[in-house]
């Protein structure tokens, strides 16, 4: 799992059926303290994410399927929580509320 | 999947038993304009290429889903011989053009 | 799962068991602003994709199970939805470089 941040919005109209009706965002990967770190991916949305949100994010397949409630989805990349703080070495380096 | 052109074979007589009877293939990558990249890898043959041929590897777990590598140690495996392909209506590769 | 404009087709006639007929197309990754992310690779393709198309494509195992039918088959990258709108900020991937 890694942290990211939620930056865009992808439609896909024609698509294989096990992402049909599924929402496409635009994340990329950040580092605890927000810096962004490796490639821009597209994740599925199972928790109701926008543009702007600092979220979590699974790029495996077994759990992805997990998630999805899917076993034979070909999808690896899921967007499953929200960020609300991430503290290393006991401090505070990222806070949702602030 | 990248492209690649078989440059030479691995011989390797000691090697683990779960390997045996496979055929390894030393590949050169090649870029999608076919210019070879200072990059090699070695793959376990699944389609009978041979030396010159201009081949599609797959790389990572899907290198052993073949009848050949299923349940080996197994990273790379060719699975096509590249007949041609073109890049942004340009012919780049045709294997009946290569000398 | 990435962006990728598709750039080329590719043909093989000699293919293992169970790829006879899939669509092979090079693909080029790309970023949040439409810049290239990578090389080019070639991968398959599960829908009616083209040169010129802006799509999302599954990479890892996961690529040989969105494939429609045959799932056992040495796959490493798989077209799975053609996107008609990709927006980051300002930006419509789908419309620039159209």
């Amino acid at each position: 799992m890694f942290l990211a941040e939620v930056i865009g919005t992808v439609v896909s109209p024609i698509s294989v059926p096990e992402l049909q009706g599924r929402t496409h965002l635009m994340v990329r990967p950040v580092t605890p303290e927000g810096k962004v770190m490796g490639k821009t991916k597209i994740a599925i949305d199972s928790i109701g994410a926008g543009v702007g949100d600092r979220v979590l994010v699974v790029d495996e397949g077994g759990s992805a399927r997990q998630i999805l409630d899917d076993p034979e989805a070909g999808i690896r990349t899921v967007i499953l929580g929200f960020v609300d703080s991430v503290s290393m070495h006991g401090e505070t380096v990222y806070d949702h509320r602030a | 999947m990248l492209i690649a052109k078989v440059v030479g074979s691995v011989v390797a007589t000691q090697k683990d038993e779960k390997l045996a009877n496979t055929k390894l293939l030393v590949l050169q990558i090649h870029n999608h304009k076919n210019e070879p990249q200072n990059q090699y890898v070695v793959a376990v043959d699944s389609v009978g290429a041979g030396t010159g041929d201009i081949v599609l590897y797959a790389a990572g777990s899907s290198a052993r889903q073949t009848e050949i590598t299923k349940d080996r140690p197994c990273d790379a495996v060719v699975m096509a011989i590249v007949d041609s392909w073109d890049m942004e209506g340009t012919d780049v590769f045709q294997k009946w053009s290569e000398g | 799962m990435y962006l990728a404009r598709v750039t080329g087709r590719l043909v093989a006639t000699v293919i293992s068991p169970g790829l006879a007929g899939v669509r092979l197309q090079w693909i080029q990754p790309i970023d949040e602003k439409g810049e290239p992310m990578g090389s080019q690779q070639v991968a398959c393709s599960a829908i009616d994709s083209g040169p010129g198309d802006l799509v999302e494509f599954v990479d890892g195992r996961e690529a040989a199970v969105a494939l429609p039918g045959e799932t056992f088959v040495p796959v490493d990258a798989t077209i799975v939805g053609y996107v008609s709108q990709a927006v980051c900020g300002d930006l419509d991937l789908a419309k620039e470089n159209a």
